[in-house]
């Protein structure tokens, strides 16, 4: 028999049987992650084109949007997803020092985090609301000579910042779903590959803003 | 299967690099730089996503496979921009009637 007893059980109860070793299963995680990661590269990037080509059509249109958005809200909730990447990093290395309290504490201030940037954007939602800044039959500009083309604008504002609010709600319900995994020590410093991955995802809705941040709010300030 | 772990402080040193670059990009906005304004604001996101990506993403130790993914995903990313820009930027170059 070339395979004794002993080879054949002695592996980390977390390794499935087509992956070499634990290191090589991790990193194929890792791949796959980042492989859906680029769909997502792919699917915000569509928008970011049609803002980069509606921006290049009515430059002063667009940049003068700007004012009407809430700059204070906007700076503050970049500030807010910066510290929830920080706290998602930690609950990651908690993990890999298999700490469970570390792990629960640090993913709950990162879902906390999360929360309070969703609110603000309730609150910016209903400024918007309010202001007539909503595209479609309600619609009002202060500077009349761009209406049409400031709709052009809002409604990319709704677009994108939307599908980034929709990525943030995914992303709570994955912490939230973390946060119960933990609390049932499902994870050890040899196994915490969905927190890793989650982390990832994490991170990358964070890059997301810190690109939809200056395009929306700081751009055409001066003007 | 256990990982080198990263310092509290060389996250700390990231985070606090990033909410400088974030005040920096509100800072300047306020600064009429004419077009480089623009030139600013995205050099500043561009340094803070690589920031997140190296660091928090840990795509600095990743395996040279995960890196050449990372990699690619922004640069079909480029492609995108380019691309649409050689177009948009470019019409009207040439003499003849407008036809968009």
């Amino acid at each position: 028999m070339a395979h004794s007893d002993a080879t054949l059980t002695a592996h980390s109860p977390g390794l499935r049987h087509h992956f070499d070793d634990s290191e090589q299963q991790f990193q194929s995680s890792i791949l796959g992650m980042w492989v859906f990661l680029l769909t997502e590269v792919m699917f915000f990037g569509g928008m970011f084109g049609g803002y980069t080509v509606y921006r290049n059509l009515y430059p002063d249109a667009f940049a003068s949007s700007s004012k009407f958005m809430n700059l204070g809200i906007g700076a503050f909730n970049t500030g807010v997803l910066i510290c929830s990447s920080l706290t998602m990093v930690l609950a990651v290395r908690g993990a890999q020092l298999g700490s469970k309290k570390t792990l629960i504490l640090f993913l709950v201030l990162t879902l906390f985090l999360g929360c309070v940037f969703l609110g603000l954007k309730v609150v910016e939602y209903h400024e918007k609301w309010v202001d007539h800044h909503i595209p479609g039959p309600g619609f009002r500009y202060e500077e009349a000579q761009y209406f049409h083309q400031a709709q052009i604008l809002f409604f990319l504002y709704f677009a994108m910042t939307g599908m980034h609010a929709m990525h943030m709600i995914v992303g709570a319900g994955l912490l939230t779903t973390l946060i119960v995994m933990a609390s049932r020590n499902r994870f050890s410093a040899q196994w915490y590959t969905p927190v890793e991955m989650i982390g990832l995802y994490w991170h990358f809705v964070d890059i997301v803003w810190i690109f939809l941040f200056p395009l929306l709010y700081l751009i055409g300030r001066t003007k | 299967m256990t990982h080198q772990v990263v310092s509290v402080k060389t996250y700390v040193l990231v985070f606090l690099g990033l909410i400088v670059l974030t005040a920096t990009t509100v800072g300047v906005s306020r600064i009429d730089l004419g077009e480089f304004n623009f030139i600013v604001a995205m050099t500043i996101a561009v340094i803070k996503g690589t920031l997140v990506v190296m660091f928090f993403m840990d795509v600095r130790r990743a395996t040279s496979l995960t890196k050449l993914f990372a990699g690619a995903g922004f640069f079909w990313m480029a492609i995108l921009l380019v691309f649409v820009l050689s177009d948009y930027l470019s019409r009207g170059w040439l003499p003849g009637p407008k036809w968009w």
